[in-house]
């Protein structure tokens, strides 16, 4: 302890919390990977720990892993970049500390719940105590209250600290859209017996948060990850990040309307949904074309490599993943044929790999290198950089395969499932049965297993990268 | 005009306004779309329509798939009030979601893809005819190991401990569900074929 003490004294309050939150946004990116393979070799051996751990469960913990550990990413990122941004310390590091822990225990009790108890009863305490059985919302009510609380102390934290010290366009941003983001999620948190209404609330946090409030949240973190790896200009990065809030809300808001095709609601979300979704794509291009450019204007010159690598595979990702891969599908005329197929799976993959996974691995080498204490991660890194360059091909590699592997069977199952065989039960194990789709499986696993080593090569790589040779120490000085 | 669109203040004011234009734009729809949804209106019909006869088939003048009520058909032979359809209605909903169907099977085409979507599942043709139907999914729900229906997939549904009465409720759920108005989805569906069916 006293060793650990010692070994982060030099970072400040914010950015000791930051690397709690990282560490274990890590450990969750691994499970994440880890449910997500055994429910992926689940569609190629069915028998495969069959009444165990069901697929169900394996994929429940699949999506919530990876929520859960792009919200610690995220609430590590502000807690970095709180008290350089607002420049003070943070108001209440030991209340910080207190939000982490409880929102650590409530995390690891929700998992071995939904690994040991798995289901319930047909009843209300169910849904209290194991789980809500809601797409990526399942976590059970009493962990949503610890959610929200956890959430407040971290708004109070960031707005009292920005209070306290200044305000910059990027803090401004930043903490309204956090209002946003807590807003929206008490949107999911009732019962309601009625499907449609019950659907219709839990797109106002699904989609408002991945397709609206976390998009901007990634801004704000882009723009100062921009600040601090190539040095961009600050009134530059924020004009730009005011461009893309008034593009990603103006589109993303009512671009809603496109989880209203089918619901039960009216038919007028079919034009508005059309229509606005349409347009999402646009601020991920704004994003693309002002981190290219900054980049080139300052000729690539970085003082993180890694960092900068990940900030640009992440406005790539973005731009692919959820601007063109969501594009693909989000008119009504085709998305009444490719909803609920895998063609949906293969944008989920790589619009939240893109988006959000690269965002939070950049920020993972920009916290890493203050913490060794060096002022620059680029060629003299001891193994010329060869783990995080590997690292970096193998995830960004592997997510693209799976994409398109699970694409081809969005295709397959777009056509057979539902344009021949009218989405019946026995149409859609006709698509699942197609040598096209089964050879897709195959190949997701491939790609999925790349991924997976590429996963373990980033740990491995934080916990050792570093610039002198000698003993691994959390904080190195070179001499 | 080119100074404007440089200006910080100017982009500033523009994300102001836009997100505050279109957040109130979804509020106002959203109060209409609620009211639109809310069990017993033209869209989603009251839970009491388990009742009832339902179909789903082309309406070519809208040029969609849509489902139609037709006449009495009680489930389980007894006709039930309101209350006491939603009563069980209700039951089904709160098995769905903890017995977490949803991260196996999607639901108006929403959650997981390793099983069949379940929208219009009461209407499947895969239930044979109607006189069976009930007695049929009662089974597989209780026990879907021994009445396993994996079309050759052999991807079989777990035991999920599902009491008779719970598999009642889902049934009841199921049958309701289908009677939603879904703007056409899924389309081309192939309906069980119904004693009545409109032509």
């Amino acid at each position: 302890m006293i060793i650990y003490k010692k070994a982060i004294d030099h970072l400040n309050k914010g950015q000791k919390i930051a690397i709690k939150y990282f560490a274990v946004a890590l450990v969750l990116f691994l499970a994440q990977m880890i449910f997500g393979m055994l429910a992926g070799l689940q569609f190629i051996l069915p028998d495969f720990l069959y009444q165990v751990l069901d697929f169900n469960v394996n994929r429940m913990i699949h999506i919530n892993a990876m929520i859960i550990w792009m919200l610690y990413g995220f609430i590590g990122s502000v807690y970095w970049l709180v008290e350089e941004e607002s420049g003070t310390s943070l108001v209440g590091d030991k209340l910080a500390n207190f939000g982490f822990w409880v929102l650590t225990s409530a995390v690891t009790v929700v998992v071995l719940v939904y690994l040991f108890v798995q289901t319930g009863t047909g009843s209300e305490a169910s849904l209290w105590l194991i789980n809500e059985g809601r797409e990526y919302i399942e976590a059970p009510r009493w962990a949503d209250i610890g959610i929200v609380i956890v959430l407040l102390i971290f708004f109070y934290n960031v707005y009292a600290t920005f209070s306290k010290g200044k305000w910059s366009g990027i803090s401004g941003v930043l903490v309204l859209d956090l209002i946003a983001l807590a807003g929206v999620y008490l949107a999911g948190m009732f019962y309601s017996t009625n499907i449609s209404l019950d659907q219709f609330w839990w797109w106002w946090v699904i989609h408002l948060w991945v397709e609206a409030t976390w998009e901007v949240l990634v801004g704000c973190i882009m723009a100062w990850g921009l600040i601090k790896t190539i040095n961009a200009k600050r009134e530059i990065v924020t004009t730009w990040l005011y461009i893309e809030v008034a593009l990603m809300f103006g589109s993303g808001i009512l671009g809603l309307g496109h989880h209203y095709f089918w619901i039960g609601t009216p038919e007028y979300w079919l034009s508005i949904g059309g229509f606005f979704s349409a347009l999402e794509p646009i601020p991920l291009v704004a994003m693309l074309v002002h981190a290219v450019y900054d980049a080139g204007a300052k000729s690539l010159k970085t003082t993180n490599s890694p960092a900068f690598a990940w900030l640009i595979a992440h406005v790539f990702g973005n731009f692919f993943g959820a601007g063109v891969w969501g594009f693909f599908q989000t008119l009504p005329q085709i998305n009444l044929y490719t909803h609920g197929t895998q063609w949906s799976a293969s944008h989920g993959h790589l619009a939240f790999f893109g988006a959000y996974a690269t965002i939070n691995i950049a920020m993972f080498y920009m916290a890493i290198q203050v913490w060794r204490g060096e002022e620059i991660f680029g060629k003299q890194l001891i193994d010329n950089g060869k783990k995080w360059k590997w690292s970096l091909g193998l995830l960004n590699v592997g997510m693209v395969g799976m994409t398109i592997a699970l694409l081809i069977a969005g295709y397959e199952q777009a056509f057979i499932e539902r344009a021949v065989e009218g989405s019946t039960w026995s149409g859609f194990f006709t698509a699942q049965n197609n040598p096209t789709f089964i050879s897709a499986m195959n190949w997701r696993m491939v790609f999925g297993s790349v991924m997976f080593i590429g996963s373990i090569l980033l740990i491995w790589d934080l916990l050792t990268i570093r610039s002198c040779p000698g003993k691994i120490e959390l904080k190195t000085e070179c001499t | 005009m080119g100074h404007r669109f440089t200006s910080q203040i100017f982009w500033k004011r523009c994300a102001v306004y836009v997100t505050a234009l279109m957040a109130l734009i979804l509020i106002g729809l959203t109060f209409d779309s609620v009211d639109k949804i809310t069990a017993g209106s033209e869209r989603v019909p009251d839970y009491s329509v388990i009742n009832k006869k339902i179909f789903y088939s082309l309406d070519e003048e809208r040029g969609a798939y849509g489902p139609t009520i037709g006449g009495d058909a009680p489930l389980f032979e007894k006709k039930l009030s309101s209350e006491e359809a939603e009563q069980i209605v209700n039951l089904g909903k709160l098995t769905i979601q903890a017995k977490n169907c949803m991260n196996c099977h999607t639901l108006l085409g929403n959650g997981a893809y390793y099983a069949p979507d379940l929208t219009k599942a009461w209407l499947d043709e895969g239930w044979i005819s109607e006189s069976i139907r009930e007695t049929l999914m009662i089974q597989f729900l209780m026990n879907p190991e021994g009445n396993s229906r994996t079309f050759g997939s052999n991807r079989k549904m777990p035991n999920l401990g599902i009491t008779e009465n719970e598999a009642k409720g889902i049934v009841a759920y199921l049958k309701w569900m289908s009677s939603i108005d879904t703007n056409g989805f899924p389309t081309r569906f192939k309906s069980i074929y119904q004693e009545g069916e409109p032509k």
